[in-house]
């Protein structure tokens, strides 16, 4: 990797204000680095023009003395953003060709503060996956392997071309969304940090929908400082997202290296659970221990409806995409796959349009929410959902300030995984201690804190109280203080 | 509950997904999988519990109803695999 792609977006924001390298050099510093990298499919589409031509306007602006927060920083897209007059597709066939005429508000809110493009990066399709191998673009592979084995590693998903990309060194930072992990499962498997922000932090508009009461999107990035800096841009209440919450965004940065002495911080014991290799409980202690030095309190706490949270997940994930998907009809825009008449049409088009996993999925929604079944499934799963959330409430009313679980059940794991490709519950398994906090709404973040026997990143999750991002930034600084940061061989 | 072959085509119908003969078998077989494990949530009292409405307590913003955007079909059909004259252009529906 080179000088420039090493740097960290704060240490590349600094160093562009110092006049030391210019945007346009930077962000062919990355662009060199993409091609050399194009083994790893992170990204689907690069954008080496537009790149360029941004990173121009910035220097201008740099020159000028008009710099944005993130100015001249070349950043990555997850291809569910909509990115005005550039393939958006979700990594689906269905939307074939598909490029928006309209730029989403996250992506809006970067380019305003001077931020660069690189490219749409990998994903699995609609978001719908842990190991990105729905992408009907092909997975993506982990740019970490275990010592002294060649086997090649899933990157985790569904933003698993974000985290690659960030791992390897492909983009400064990069946009990704989470709907039951697939922000922090991906940053877990690579060695990076993302946050999964409180439900309505950020604005969904112009992002592909999944499942809309639980979509939210955040930043992956190589540490948790530039993570703070990226959500403080992409953050916004936004008129067109009636979800969005009219809260001041605070500056993140602030709150980082902020003592956190006399702190409380929660551990779960549901989410101990059966089967749980050695070293994930290890690593438990071990930030359990960082965080009692920094002085923080850890106290022993209960979420008794933990265990409900992921087959609840699967009734309402599923019936609000086979609703959101229902739009993909080779009508208006995208695959179309002619028939003899209109619902042969609409048949062969999403029959040949959606990938396996994403017909599964709008299957099992629909069976759901089918006549006779919406009480018995649907309504079941809410009420659930709301003794879940309880279950946090209770927790920060007694005064918990946030909660340390481990992020992943397990280390990344090889492409092409037998048992998980004959099981889909097994493949849901790895979101265990991530859909919890996407069914109460609450923000999350993993950060890397350590690596197991086989020299594989492992992550550790705090989760904390609605809208309260920052304390877990003060949280995660300690952790990664502690922990040392963690960079795969490229 | 499970489903039945019968019921696997009742869904595709409903979804609008054509599927052949020989996938029935295997997607019995997947979607029963995860309705088995879905029934854990039949141990739980959720006797006099709400269903959740809304993740987050707030109040839904409204605003005056009023046209905010529009006045481009050209943009709005630029996507469409068929269209003509700025109208999608769908299988005749009507004899």
């Amino acid at each position: 990797m080179s000088d420039l792609t090493r740097l960290t977006i704060a240490e590349a924001r600094a160093a562009l204000d110092a006049k030391q390298f210019t945007s346009l050099e930077l962000t062919d510093a990355y662009l060199a680095a993409m091609e050399a990298h194009r083994d790893l499919n992170a990204y689907i589409l690069e954008t080496p023009e537009k790149a360029r031509e941004m990173a121009k306007a910035s220097d201008q602006r740099i020159a000028a003395g008009k710099a944005g927060p993130l100015e001249g920083i070349p950043l990555g897209i997850k291809d569910l953003f909509a990115t005005e007059g550039i393939h958006t597709q979700a990594c689906s066939h269905i939307l074939n060709g598909f490029q928006p005429t309209y730029e989403s508000t996250i992506t809006g809110n970067l380019w305003r503060d001077g931020a660069v493009m690189l490219g749409k990066l990998n994903m699995d399709e609609f978001a719908m996956g842990s190991s990105n191998e729905t992408s009907y673009y092909g997975p993506v592979k982990n740019p970490w392997k275990a010592k002294g084995d060649n086997k090649e590693l899933v990157p985790g998903g569904s933003s698993g071309g974000s985290a690659a990309a960030v791992a390897a060194h492909l983009c400064a930072g990069a946009t990704a969304t989470d709907t039951g992990g697939s922000i922090r499962q991906p940053a877990a498997f690579t060695g990076t940090v993302g946050i999964k922000p409180t439900y309505g932090r950020c604005s969904r508009w112009g992002i592909v929908a999944f499942a809309s009461s639980l979509d939210q999107a955040g930043p992956i990035s190589r540490d948790v400082r530039d993570c703070a800096i990226m959500l403080k841009s992409m953050a916004s209440v936004d008129p067109k997202d009636t979800t969005s919450v009219d809260i001041e965004v605070p500056d993140y940065e602030a709150s980082i290296g902020k003592s956190v002495k006399g702190m409380k911080v929660g551990v779960p014991a549901e989410y101990r659970v059966d089967g749980m290799p050695e070293e994930i409980e290890a690593l438990w202690q071990k930030g359990i221990a960082w965080l009692k030095d920094a002085g923080a309190e850890v106290v022993d706490i209960s979420l008794p409806h933990t265990k409900y949270a992921l087959p609840a997940y699967y009734i309402v994930a599923p019936a609000e995409a086979s609703s959101n998907l229902a739009r993909y009809d080779g009508v208006r825009y995208g695959l179309r796959v002619p028939g003899e008449d209109v619902v042969s049409m609409y048949e062969n088009t999403r029959a040949e349009g959606f990938g396996p996993e994403v017909r599964r999925r709008i299957m099992i929604g629909t069976y759901v929410l089918s006549a006779g079944y919406y009480d018995a499934y649907y309504v079941k799963a809410q009420k659930v959902r709301t003794l879940i959330k309880r279950d946090f409430e209770t927790v920060f009313a007694d005064g918990v300030d946030a909660i340390l679980t481990p992020a992943t059940p397990t280390a990344a794991f090889g492409l092409a995984d037998q048992d998980m490709a004959a099981d889909p519950v097994k493949m849901y398994l790895n979101d265990i201690f991530t859909v919890t906090v996407n069914m109460a709404g609450l923000p999350g973040i993993a950060v890397p804190a350590g690596l197991d026997g086989k020299g594989l990143p492992l992550g550790l999750q705090l989760i904390g109280k609605p809208f309260d991002e920052a304390t877990l930034f003060q949280l995660a600084h300690v952790i990664e203080q502690q922990a040392g940061r963690f960079s795969p061989d490229v | 509950m499970s489903v039945d072959q019968a019921t696997v085509r009742r869904i595709a119908r409903l979804a609008r997904i054509r599927i052949s003969d020989n996938e029935v078998p295997k997607l019995e077989g997947e979607l029963n999988r995860i309705l088995d494990w879905i029934e854990l949530l039949g141990e739980v009292d959720t006797e006099n519990v709400e269903p959740m409405t809304s993740v987050v307590s707030m109040q839904m913003r409204k605003r005056e109803d009023a046209v905010t955007d529009g006045g481009y079909p050209e943009r709005v059909t630029a996507n469409a695999p068929q269209s003509d004259d700025n109208f999608f252009m769908v299988p005749k529906v009507v004899e």
